[in-house]
């Protein structure tokens, strides 16, 4: 365990934790933003240069901003104190209780990590071309619909 | 002998890192890192210094008038004296604002304008950060940038501020689109994300006297102008600065801000405004190759700071001459116009491969280009047909 890792570590479970409970919607939002720098952060101390990059830009300049806005347009009363909510607090352990089971399940973390060759964008792009190539295609069709839906939601009502 | 001028920072570099020969590896790391940042630092904000000063003055003489020159010599330190009264300026946070988010954002889109000038090469060997994705890490880190105006627009807790990020943040989205698109041709040409590849790509000459920059080329030219068009609006610049629009919603996201913070914001944008310019230089102009080969002596960093230096005179000039455009002209010209052309860009780039990148290619894919442009342009021709005027007593 490098220095580097449990900085960042501390610093996303930090951030997460202030995510799940500042009382400020916009704050939690905020934090959930930090957050994933740290997610991305991970993703530079394994090597994985590109994931990490795509994962700031999606993350922090759609995801982020996404939220902040879903925040902004639809709640009137953003500074409002909720309280405690119990049944949120079933929802998140049971999730988080999945996930571990579902970690300790497979069996990849058992095996030995194989010598990684150095990654680049290059190599990521012929593997997305060649072999990846439909999933990537359905990718694309799926967000293009998401595109054109979300058009014809906004559109102008014709008189 | 331009050999070693050209160099001469490299050199200084390693001659600064010699003490640390024996260190340990991530000492020499460290060491190297924090000389790029403090060269970076000192060459941008002494370049922001003196563009704010430029730029009253070009603004003056095409509003024939003087600009600043009472301080110093032709008023060259009135960024001086400028930098002095935002310091000692009393600074104001309202009442009613979100302390923290009001601090945090000036921090954030400071460090996120300076972090995107890390992957430019400024010359041969001079790019501070070398990382496989640099285009990528320039757009990852820009698109920061939208969530520290919504926090300078949200954290003021002001009417005119949020409408401000509103208006920054649309406007901003709409454009990345182009932008993103727009450098995708090169990518695709040069077959690489790293600027060091992109720049070296466009070395050389056609017909001996030609620079094989990608603006020379047809779909090079007009991805150039888009991504020209593009950077301006992600710089809030006019004729696109409808977000801090003064005379309808006082400053936008900076209403709320005085002294030093929003001197952060203005050098935020202007290091914003450097690095967009940066990255169409090293995708289009070239990087820093000289444009004929009898001036190759001149040192590498000279010519990347000349075009740089062409380019930002055009964003100045661009502001003394055009008016503010409306939100819904924003608008409309990003969805309807650029993003087509930026699209018909990446078809005329593969055009211009395929026909043997060479005058076969060149004349195709300006077909192409022409093509789709007067198309679009009949297309999205709104204007009102009126009759040819006739005069009944005037001849």
């Amino acid at each position: 365990m490098s220095a580097p890792f449990v900085i960042i570590s501390i610093l996303t479970l930090a951030a997460a934790l202030a995510a799940a409970t500042l009382r400020k919607l916009m704050h939690a939002a905020l934090s959930f933003a930090v957050a994933f720098v740290g997610l991305a952060a991970f993703f530079f101390l394994l090597g994985a240069e590109f994931v990490g990059l795509v994962q700031i830009f999606v993350y922090i300049g759609a995801v982020a901003v996404l939220i902040v806005f879903t925040i902004l347009l639809t709640r009137r009363d953003v500074e409002k104190d909720r309280g405690f909510n119990w049944s949120s607090v079933v929802v998140a352990s049971a999730v988080f209780g999945g996930l571990i089971w579902a970690i300790f399940k497979t069996q990849s973390v058992s095996v030995a990590a194989p010598e990684m060759p150095v990654l680049t964008v290059k190599h990521i792009g012929e593997v997305l071309m060649t072999g990846y190539v439909w999933p990537l295609l359905c990718v694309g069709l799926l967000l293009t619909a998401a595109l054109i839906g979300a058009l014809v939601l906004v559109m102008e009502e014709k008189q | 002998m331009s050999e070693s001028i050209d160099q001469i920072f490299v050199r200084m570099k390693q001659w600064l890192l010699s003490p640390f020969a024996n260190a340990p590896d991530w000492l020499v790391q460290v060491a190297s890192s924090l000389i790029n940042i403090f060269a970076l630092l000192a060459v941008f904000l002494t370049l922001f210094a003196l563009m704010s000063v430029l730029e009253r003055k070009i603004l003056g003489r095409i509003q024939n008038r003087y600009g600043p020159n009472r301080v110093g010599p032709f008023g060259l330190f009135q960024p001086v004296a400028d930098g002095i009264k935002m310091l000692i300026k009393e600074d104001i946070v309202p009442m009613r604002a979100d302390k923290i988010v009001h601090f945090l954002a000036p921090v954030l889109i400071a460090a996120t304008a300076i972090l995107a000038l890390g992957i430019i090469p400024y010359g041969r060997g001079m790019t501070p950060f070398t990382i496989d994705g640099g285009i990528l890490f320039f757009f990852a880190v820009g698109s920061t940038t939208e969530l520290a105006v919504f926090m300078a627009g949200w954290g003021s807790n002001n009417k005119f501020s949020m409408l401000g990020a509103m208006r920054a943040i649309a406007q901003m989205i709409s454009y990345e689109l182009p932008l993103i698109i727009t450098v995708l041709p090169v990518v695709m040409i040069v077959g690489s994300l790293t600027p060091d590849a992109i720049v070296a790509a466009q070395d050389g000459y056609v017909f001996g006297f030609v620079p094989r920059w990608f603006v020379f080329t047809p779909w090079g030219a007009a991805a150039f102008l888009l991504f020209f068009v593009s950077g301006l609006v992600e710089s809030n610049r006019t004729p696109f600065d409808v977000p801090e629009g003064e005379s309808e919603i006082v400053a936008g996201h900076m209403t709320e801000y005085s002294g030093f913070k929003y001197a952060t914001f203005f050098m935020a944008e202007y290091i914003g405004m450097f690095a967009i310019t940066g990255l169409a230089i090293t995708l289009f102009l070239g990087g820093w190759h000289a444009p004929v080969r009898a001036l190759e002596f001149v040192p590498s960093y000279i010519w990347f700071f000349a075009k740089l230096g062409g380019l930002l005179f055009v964003y100045i000039w661009l502001r003394g001459t055009l008016p503010r455009t409306r939100v819904d002209q924003i608008m409309n010209f990003a969805w309807k116009f650029m993003l087509p052309m930026a699209f018909t860009c990446m078809v005329a780039a593969a055009v211009w491969h395929y026909a043997g990148r060479g005058l076969r290619g060149w004349l195709w894919s300006f077909v192409v280009i022409a093509v789709a442009y007067t198309a679009l342009s009949i297309i999205l021709d709104t204007r009102k047909k009126f009759a040819r005027r006739t005069y009944r007593f005037a001849e």
